[in-house]
């Protein structure tokens, strides 16, 4: 017992997708739901954690947002082996269990194993290695009070399978993550998509980072098809967006999907979107206008800014402006098309760190992509602010050498926000050195090829983990 | 003219933040005018949360005008009141304004300069021209 409250033990078991980013989503949410909590155990490869946390509905609370997550289990015993577990869970003093073994309440038994497989007699035999537990109750199998469940976790080596588990771990069952939103929101199904939508998982987990909450003004000002924005406004945001590209918000830009054939459909918009999955209230507006120039009303104050800025390979980086001086005739004025030049990386972010200095709250957060040349990447070298705190950074390797990484500001202050950003001039290279890397490999179609499905898809493919090793380097294929 | 079915519209909220100070020779940019052909004014889900923690952030003066020169006032009282947040009644007038009025096409004025920024199936169209930056 510590401060009056009873801190349980709890084992946080993740989905093996995303390893960097999981401890990131936990840590967000617990800052937003301002929860008291201790890593016992933070694992950084391994799909699981251990926490202390005061409260049970602290653990519902963090379930009911992380995506990360697959489920949380209040701990009673772990072991390297399962002798040990069964060691430890009967040291537990009785009364401290005494309320789940009581004979009106149903219950069931779980066997879970990670990376290997188990046949239903083995799973039937480590069930019944529990019969010393004083559980009373019938037993129930489809929604039962208690569900206790034993894992096994056999490492992440699919190649090279251990007889025994590394380790074993046997508690209650407490809550599921959101799992079930990632294909709730998935793109094969949504109305409004283009090639540089985010998926749905990586989406959410912005909208974690951002710690957006219900009534909290959220802003994209590269919004493309809605695809962040769709995700903020399912945790509660009420979301606005601006595009250069009159065409995407219009729903006029050439279908993405292969079956489609010439023409979107007419009602195809971020604004349906949000439709279809029932959060249209949430949707503020979406405006033609160029990020690279000042918009917003000085007073203007936003919860979060979540964005996916270009990255000038699969699409256009541009902004409004001409080398030349000139003046465009009245006659012409209305058709005219406002010529465009090259909006570098680098001025992209030295904009939006501006953005988010003017016209977030305090304590507000700027969530966004940065794309990396993992050799030259430096944490120093990050855009930065005074007024702006780093408080999450996590990579998602594209190819062998390149990568973007999420990155999550903080406003700390409201005292130097007339101070320029700091972008240090690699920024600008990713795109330069991008296409000289792929040339050298003799890989630049395949390259381009697979960073763009990567984008698209957004989860590590068999193909990546292959190269990949445990500690997260690469061997060459 | 009232659109039942059209997708898109621009929301007062969105142009009490508004600005055309992005133009040359502009300083403020704000408020802009407004210019509405077609206005829809639907249902939305009310949240008084959100309401209640947007009110502070309005330029409450401008809000009320666009309300009042595109005739959706309502009985929007000029002047915020205070104690609003408790004052259910209020906030779902606000609400409505906010959020329930819609332009669908129609244009934006830049108070300082005169130029026009076309609203098209709700959605503004803020792109300068190369000579106008
Ligand atoms: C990586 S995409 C973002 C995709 C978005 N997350 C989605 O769900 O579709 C970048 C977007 O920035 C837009 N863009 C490029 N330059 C811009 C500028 N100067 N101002 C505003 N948007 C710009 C592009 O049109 C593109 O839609």
């Amino acid at each position: 017992m510590m401060n009056g409250l009873n801190w349980k033990r709890y084992l946080l078991w993740f989905a093996n997708e995303h390893t960097h980013f999981r401890i990131n989503e936990i840590e967000s949410l617990r800052s937003l739901f301002g929860i008291q909590m201790k890593w016992v155990e933070k694992n950084h490869h391994e799909p699981f954690c251990i926490v202390d946390i005061p409260t049970e509905e602290d653990v519902l609370k963090i379930a009911s947002r992380s995506v990360s997550l697959r489920s949380c289990i209040e701990l009673w015993a772990c072991g390297a082996k399962l002798g040990d577990l069964h060691n430890n869970l009967k040291l537990l003093p009785v009364e401290q269990l005494a309320s789940y073994f009581k004979p009106e309440l149903s219950f069931k038994i779980k066997v879970e194993t990670f990376c290997k497989s188990q046949t239903q007699e083995e799973k039937v035999a480590k069930i019944e290695s529990f019969s010393y537990l004083p559980l009373c109750g019938p037993v129930k199998l489809k929604n039962p009070d208690i569900k206790l469940e034993l894992i096994e976790y056999y490492g992440l080596d699919s190649n090279n399978i251990p007889d025994e588990p590394y380790q074993v771990f046997f508690g209650r069952w407490v809550a599921d993550g959101q799992r079930d939103l990632i294909s709730k929101l998935s793109l094969k199904t949504r109305k409004f998509i283009g090639n540089t939508s985010m998926d749905p998982q990586l989406s959410l987990l912005m909208a974690n980072q951002a710690k957006v909450k219900e009534g909290d003004l959220i802003l994209d000002p590269f919004v493309g098809t809605g695809s962040l924005l769709v995700a903020a406004a399912q945790f509660g945001g009420y979301v606005l967006g601006t595009d250069i590209d009159y065409l995407m918000l219009h729903g006029k830009t050439r279908p993405t999907r292969i079956q489609q054939k010439k023409q979107r459909e007419k009602d195809e918009s971020v604004r349906t979107n949000m439709k279809q999955y029932g959060i249209e209230n949430r949707y503020l507006d979406v405006l033609v206008a160029d990020s690279s120039l000042p918009l917003w009303h000085s007073a203007m104050r936003l919860d979060a800014i979540i964005t996916d800025p270009p990255y000038g390979i699969r699409e256009a980086t541009e902004r409004i402006g001409s080398t030349k001086d000139y003046q465009i005739e009245e006659k012409h004025l209305a058709n005219h098309i406002p010529s465009k030049i090259e909006y570098g990386l680098q001025q992209i972010f030295f904009d939006l760190l501006k953005l988010a200095v003017e016209h977030l709250k305090p304590q507000g957060r700027l969530v966004c992509w940065i794309p990396v040349v993992r050799n030259d990447y430096c944490e120093s070298k990050l855009p930065s602010h005074p007024c702006l705190q780093l408080v999450a950074n996590s990579e998602q390797q594209l190819t062998i050498f390149t990568s973007r990484r999420l990155l999550t500001y903080e406003k700390i202050c409201e005292h130097e926000t007339h101070l320029p950003p700091n972008v240090d001039l690699s920024t600008a290279e990713f795109r330069a050195k991008f296409f000289r890397y792929g040339e050298e490999v003799r890989k630049h179609r395949k390259q381009q090829k697979e960073l763009a499905m990567n984008l698209s898809k957004a989860t590590v493919t068999e193909k990546d983990k292959m190269y990949e090793d445990k500690s997260g380097r690469y061997r060459s294929s | 003219m009232v659109f039942r079915c059209a997708v898109h519209n621009m929301k007062l909220l969105t142009h009490n933040m508004l600005t055309s100070k992005c133009m040359k020779g502009v300083t403020v940019g704000y408020p802009l005018g407004i210019v509405a052909k077609d206005i829809k004014v639907s249902e939305t889900e009310f949240n008084s949360e959100f309401v209640s923690r947007i009110i502070p952030k309005l330029d409450w003066n401008a809000l009320w005008k666009a309300a009042d020169s595109i005739g959706h006032s309502g009985d929007l009282p000029q002047q915020l009141m205070e104690d609003y947040e408790n004052n259910e009644e209020f906030l779902k007038k606000v609400h409505h304004v906010l959020l329930e009025v819609e332009i669908i096409n129609g244009e934006l004025v830049c108070p300082e300069s005169g130029r026009k920024f076309p609203i098209s199936q709700g959605i503004p169209n803020m792109l300068l021209n190369e000579d106008e930056l």
